[in-house]
């Protein structure tokens, strides 16, 4: 067990022949997830790392029937690759694309959930459960095969803290990046429940940063429903209000999404809250 | 990205919201002749991306011409939050009934847009918002729908606005909507929206940001943004690709990642150095990027030492070590640099940066420690 991604998968990747799209396709084969098939409009009877590339979701579905597909798709085009994959019927979209308007995304977010789909992103590094399957693009060889489950709003602070877990000893039962936009498909509290419901994953850790309140209801969900322990870390204790940073959702609005607060909600949901990366093991034990 | 008031209202003028005629000027005469051309009492009103102008004495009210002239005078060059004041809006000034608050922004745990008004006008509505809540009225869009009439109305009503001026109001939340839509906005704000004695809604200051994410398909909003208000070097490091925001501190910061880059400052800090900026290279941290990167912090003079906090991943490392190599000689740097490389082949890839006078370890903490040592 595991959650959303394992040795089932059968991944669909949209975009495949693209830059990112080839590279990180092969990675993921490489690293044994079972990537049954590409899209490229165009790109019909063409392959990448051994994957046959179709020209429509719609026929590579009918001739390989995936069951996740990953979105490596330019930012104006990837809510159309979205409605695609959910209007061929596969349940589970990952978008890593970075630069989506949120106008863009707010009914992408509607339609998804309207249509029992689930979304991942977008801008997110993806979902691994390792010796299983990666679907994203993160380094593989980081992670082990264990019990704690991992949330992130980040990319390599992700990583950080996955290295930081294996080095210590502890393997993961999935790791998923959220995605650093103001709106997102799967939320901590999403992710939070499916660990809880997870019997593979015994604790949790939970990586949150400044801008909008998700943590905060992650803090008041974990209070109600979470029977696992739970370790956080909000990353920009130091981040100015007002100024963006990197990420569209990291911002400080009229000085609400400070990680002041978001560390005091979860400290008074019982979760402690690490003051640095590398504290995480530590707090796990 | 931020607009002016006045910018800001021409955009809602043209989607049909009643606005208080004025002209923006740059110089005290400027201002002098607008507020001749008005021919009645005008208000001079300071033009920067920031808010708490009428605290910081930023708008004045002129009864003729040559007080708006003094007023302009006192104004422009004011500094008000590290603003500048380099132009001022003169409007014509109006008898007002009430004061009302609306605005149209991005709800974020309910992923919709959302409608916010509110009774209490012309105050600081995040105050309202943290202080009396119940205060504020609500309405959220539907995401495939868009704002229906019917909920214009229903603001109207809940706001105890009389019958009679419902229709007038809905029509501006609409076409506030439709703006905010249109322009790919973050935020469409009118504070106050005000009633006139003669029972006239007329929307008194405006406020739009926009997502830049978006402004591929706005070129024309693109020319709205105001130079002198932009940090360069931000707006220098975006054009590259990297995400760049200027801090107080003397450690400059060059990191993969945002949440990474986030937690170095913060690592930063936690071993009692300060951070002078935030900056997130992007992806692969490639030879071109680093020695952008380095223009961009060393361009600081009070940077005493660099950071890199690199982790790897799927780029190797020893890659990574040999353009941040290169781009060190190629930019010149002459402050201290200690490196934090992690990943495949980081052990490779810390030899090249040992070699080439670069402190290079493998932890974050040790790299924050040896940092502010650095710098101190």
């Amino acid at each position: 067990m595991s959650i959303l991604v394992d040795k089932n998968t059968r991944l669909l990747v949209q975009g495949i022949t693209g830059r990112e799209g080839s590279f990180h396709t092969e990675q993921m084969v490489e690293y044994g997830t079972n990537v049954v098939a590409g899209v490229t409009p165009g790109g019909l009877g063409k392959s990448v790392a051994g994957v046959p590339v179709f020209d429509t979701v719609a026929e590579a579905v009918a001739a390989t029937q995936p069951n996740v597909s990953i979105i490596y798709v330019p930012a104006r085009f990837a809510p159309d690759a979205v409605y695609e994959a959910v209007d061929n019927g596969i349940p589970f979209v990952v978008c890593i694309t970075e630069g989506i308007p949120v106008l863009d995304m707010a009914p992408v977010y509607a339609y998804v959930r309207a249509k029992g789909a689930r979304l991942l992103g977008p801008n997110c590094p993806g979902i691994i459960t390792p010796g299983e399957a990666k679907v994203g693009i993160m380094p593989g060889f980081i992670h082990r095969p264990g019990s704690v489950g991992l949330v992130s709003r980040s990319g390599t602070l992700t990583y950080e803290v996955v290295d930081a877990l294996t080095k210590a000893g502890m393997g993961q039962s999935t790791a998923i990046g959220i995605g650093g936009d103001p709106i997102i498909g799967t939320s901590f509290v999403d992710a939070l429940a499916l660990f809880q419901a997870d019997p593979k994953t015994e604790k949790i850790v939970m990586i949150g940063e400044i801008g909008g309140t998700d943590e905060e209801d992650a803090a008041a969900f974990i209070k109600a429903h979470v029977t696992k322990p739970v370790v956080g870390f909000i990353a920009g204790r130091t981040a100015p209000p007002g100024k963006r940073m990197g990420h569209a959702g990291a911002i400080i609005s009229g000085g609400a999404g400070t990680a002041a607060e978001k560390i005091a909600a979860l400290e008074a949901a019982g979760v402690p809250v690490a003051d640095r990366p590398s504290a995480v093991p530590g707090l796990l034990r | 990205m931020n607009i002016h008031e006045y910018q800001a209202a021409e955009i809602l003028a043209s989607h049909g919201i009643p606005v208080n005629p004025g002209r923006v000027a740059s110089t005290p005469e400027e201002a002098k002749e607008i507020a001749q051309e008005i021919g009645k009492l005008v208000a001079v009103k300071a033009q920067v991306h920031t808010g708490g102008r009428g605290k910081a004495g930023g708008i004045k009210i002129a009864k003729d011409p040559n007080s708006a002239r003094e007023a302009a005078d006192a104004i422009l060059g004011m500094d008000i939050k590290g603003h500048i004041v380099r132009k001022v809006l003169v409007a014509s000034g109006v008898e007002i009934a009430k004061e009302y608050y609306l605005g149209i922004v991005l709800d974020r745990p309910q992923r919709r847009v959302t409608v916010m008004a509110s009774a209490e006008g012309g105050v600081d509505i995040e105050q309202v918002a943290r202080d009396t809540p119940e205060k504020i009225v609500r309405a959220l869009a539907d995401p495939m729908l868009g704002l229906h009439p019917y909920q214009a109305r229903e603001v109207g009503f809940s706001l105890g606005i009389p019958a009679a001026l419902v229709p007038g109001f809905a029509a501006i939340v609409l076409n506030l909507y439709k703006a905010y839509v249109a322009t790919d906005a973050t935020l469409a704000e009118i504070n106050p929206l005000i009633l006139t004695k003669d029972d006239r809604w007329l929307a008194l200051d405006s406020k739009m940001s926009f997502d830049d994410n978006a402004m591929f398909r706005h070129p024309h909003l693109e020319e709205l943004r105001d130079l002198e208000e932009e940090n360069l070097t931000e707006l220098e490091a975006k054009r590259s690709g990297i995400s760049f925001v200027k801090l107080d501190g003397t450690i400059g910061c060059i990191v993969n990642g945002a949440g990474l880059a986030m937690a170095t400052m913060d690592a930063v800090k936690l071993h009692g150095g300060e951070p002078a900026n935030f900056l997130d290279v992007g992806g692969g941290a490639s030879a071109s990027q680093v020695a952008k990167a380095f223009t961009l912090v060393t361009a600081d003079p009070e940077v005493r030492a660099i950071f890199i906090n690199i982790f790897g991943g799927i780029t190797r490392g020893d890659v990574v070590a040999d353009g941040i190599t290169t781009a060190m000689r190629e930019v010149g740097v002459q402050v201290p640099i200690v490196v934090r490389l992690a990943g495949t082949n980081s052990e490779e890839g810390r030899a090249i940066l040992s070699a080439a006078g670069m402190t290079a370890v493998d932890t974050m903490d040790e790299a924050a420690a040896a940092v502010v040592r650095a710098a101190n």
